[in-house]
């Protein structure tokens, strides 16, 4: 039992810290430009066939990662400079219109180049056997993501937190016009941000290439938790997307592994097969419904 | 924007309209089309269930993403009437509206403490909880879905006949647009308008702000419900696809093509979407494409949507 539950506390780790990098581009670009990107998950989506094509191509999964990397944050660029330059003044209908829209197209280019058959992307061969940690077997992929995850984490703090960009990034989440005053370039940032959020989605769309299978539709699911993940954690914070994300990580993992068994050791069996799936899907939305209800701005509200 | 004021010549468009959509049935039978009624029945459901989010949305003011959840609960609802063998519908659609109206009132009342991106998601929340429910719940079919083998009959007449719901669902539609017709130049519509535009200076005024959302999302709720019925029993299955949030995410594409807080807008989005995909649908397989960027151009250059031309605001 322990040892269940520590493996699967490790695969809420890494699922979490996948989530925080999706969810730390949506913030930002939510709490900055106050703009809602339901195209976000197709970013992802894009990001994990762009690394999978790469990969195929190149042979090689870090090269293809780096390529599918790069070329996200070109379209990224692309679409910042054409359409969400655009959509910054106008209201969060037209938003949420021109981005559903976005996710028409990338979900129907996508199988209209690669088909509607999912991609193969496998793990470096080095990495694809389990190790052991604690007297239980692990794979070792998964402890890399972990790394990587946390790395990432830990670089994206320190440019948030403590470079003089990361202040202006701050600054334009708490007040956009104040710091616009001040002489800074919002509108370059704006864009810097943006695509350095559509790269940090292929890089959690190739790591999950090879967990999840790489297929049309993959972003929506994840587009969700990745919202889900904001508004626990306040629109516009890092801190926020980051402990939101281990939440909803966590708390989702585990749900799904142990309610079940937890429900039939209390109710009757049929009782316990009815609920169980149906509970730990709904967890994280109960989660989430609980914490606006006591704190409608999140945990750690970027505008004080 | 003000309040929302029928164009001059509407009422002379929609007796036009109203004749031409009753003759519909017997044209294309003449003209051997009459696959084409069970097509128009679903997009006279759309278009109920468009109409119903214009009046959260357009009206009401409230952007919400979940709406889907009450076109779907209305449909379980049809399919368990089904099941527990009530085949009236003077007694399932009534039930739908009820149980989908009763649900939106809950989610009203917790979503509405809310505000703009966080009531967006909120909505889009309880939407995916309650898909999830349904995908979840084996008594009710789960994945798959609960099938009606048999449409139920209304006021003791058959409607196995394509034509009869076709008329069937024409007459809950014409019914509710009256409906929304009048609520819309009434107190009532005037007031939730009025709280769309400044909410501050309603609640100044005095208006119990929070009660007039909560009623106009709760009716909108079992309007849907309305339409998710008759859907199912179109389709003969209540199936948890209706519940997805690409679902809600295509009923706000209607009303925004349409034309938000303008009385048809709703009903022209879902006539205006459906036939393109339908038509465009044979012609490129991947169509979505085209209606990307389609929506993409409506953003950028006619924001106010194709019923714009049907009604004025004036200011």
């Amino acid at each position: 039992m322990t040892q269940l539950v520590l493996e699967q506390a490790l695969n809420g780790l890494q699922f979490g810290l996948m989530l925080f990098l999706l969810a730390a581009g949506l913030t930002l670009v939510f709490g900055i430009m106050d703009c809602i990107n339901l195209a976000h998950g197709s970013l992802y989506m894009v990001g994990a066939y762009f690394v999978a094509a790469a990969a195929q191509a190149a042979d090689s999964f870090w090269l293809g990662l780096g390529a599918g990397i790069a070329g996200t944050a070109v379209l990224g660029l692309l679409l910042e400079l054409s359409l969400f330059r655009q959509l910054y003044r106008r209201d969060h209908l037209s938003q949420v219109l021109a981005t559903f829209a976005l996710i028409l197209i990338a979900n129907e280019s996508v199988r209209l180049i690669w088909g509607p058959a999912p991609l193969l992307l496998n793990p470096p061969a080095a990495l694809s056997g389990p190790v052991e940690i604690a007297g239980f077997f692990y794979p070792a992929y998964r402890l890399v993501i972990i790394g990587v995850g946390l790395v990432v984490a830990a670089l994206l703090y320190l440019l948030v937190a403590k470079s003089r960009v990361g202040m202006w990034v701050r600054a334009g989440a708490s007040n956009r016009e104040m710091t616009e005053a001040l002489g800074i370039n919002v509108r370059g940032l704006f864009t810097a941000v943006f695509v350095f959020g559509a790269a940090l989605c292929a890089l959690a769309g190739g790591l999950l290439g090879p967990l999840l299978a790489v297929q049309v539709g993959m972003g929506e699911s994840v587009l969700i938790l990745a919202f889900v993940v904001i508004i626990i954690g306040g629109i516009g914070s890092i801190r926020g997307a980051l402990v939101g994300a281990l939440i909803v990580g966590t708390v989702d993992t585990l749900g799904r592994a142990l309610l079940p068994t937890l429900l039939r050791a209390t109710l009757p069996a049929d009782a316990a097969a009815t609920l169980g799936p149906a509970l730990a899907s709904i967890l994280i939305y109960l989660l989430m419904a609980a914490i606006l209800f006591f704190k409608p701005q999140g945990l750690f509200p970027a505008r004080a | 924007m003000a309040f929302y004021r029928p164009a001059r010549w509407q009422n002379a468009a929609v007796i036009v309209s109203l004749a031409m959509l009753i003759a519909l049935p017997e044209l294309l039978t003449a003209l051997d089309q009459s696959y084409y009624t069970g097509f128009a029945t679903r997009v006279l459901i759309f278009a109920l269930a468009a109409s119903s989010l214009n009046l959260v949305l357009g009206f009401g003011g409230m952007v919400s993403l979940g709406h889907a959840a009450f076109f779907g609960v209305g449909a379980y609802v049809a399919a368990i009437c089904y099941d527990a063998g009530i085949h009236e519908g003077l007694l399932v659609l009534p039930l739908a509206a009820l149980f989908a109206g009763l649900f939106a009132l809950l989610v009203g009342a917790i979503s509405l403490r809310t505000r703009g991106v966080y009531f967006i998601m909120i909505t889009l929340a309880f939407a995916q909880m309650t898909y999830y429910l349904f995908v979840s719940a084996r008594a009710w079919g789960g994945d798959d879905g609960m099938p009606i083998y048999e449409r139920m009959r209304f006021a003791g007449f058959s409607l196995l006949a394509d034509e009869a719901l076709y008329y069937l669902a024409l007459g809950v539609l014409a019914l509710c647009m009256l409906l929304f017709a009048r609520l819309a130049g009434a107190r009532f519509g005037r007031t939730v308008q009025a709280i769309r535009d400044n909410e501050t200076r309603m609640e100044a005024l005095g208006y119990p702000v929070f009660r007039y959302r909560l009623v106009c999302f709760a009716l909108g709720g079992a309007v849907a419900g309305l339409a998710g019925a008759l859907l199912a029993n179109l389709t003969g299955m209540a199936s948890p696809n209706l519940l997805q949030w690409t679902q809600s995410g295509t009923l706000l594409v209607m009303v925004i093509v349409g034309g938000v807080g303008y009385l048809w807008g709703g009903l022209v989005g879902a006539v205006v979407l459906l036939l393109l995909e339908e038509f465009l649908l044979a012609w490129f397989e991947h169509w979505h494409i085209v209606l990307g960027l389609l929506l993409i151009g409506i953003v950028l250059f006619a924001p106010r949507g194709v019923a714009a031309l049907f009604g004025k605001r004036h200011g």
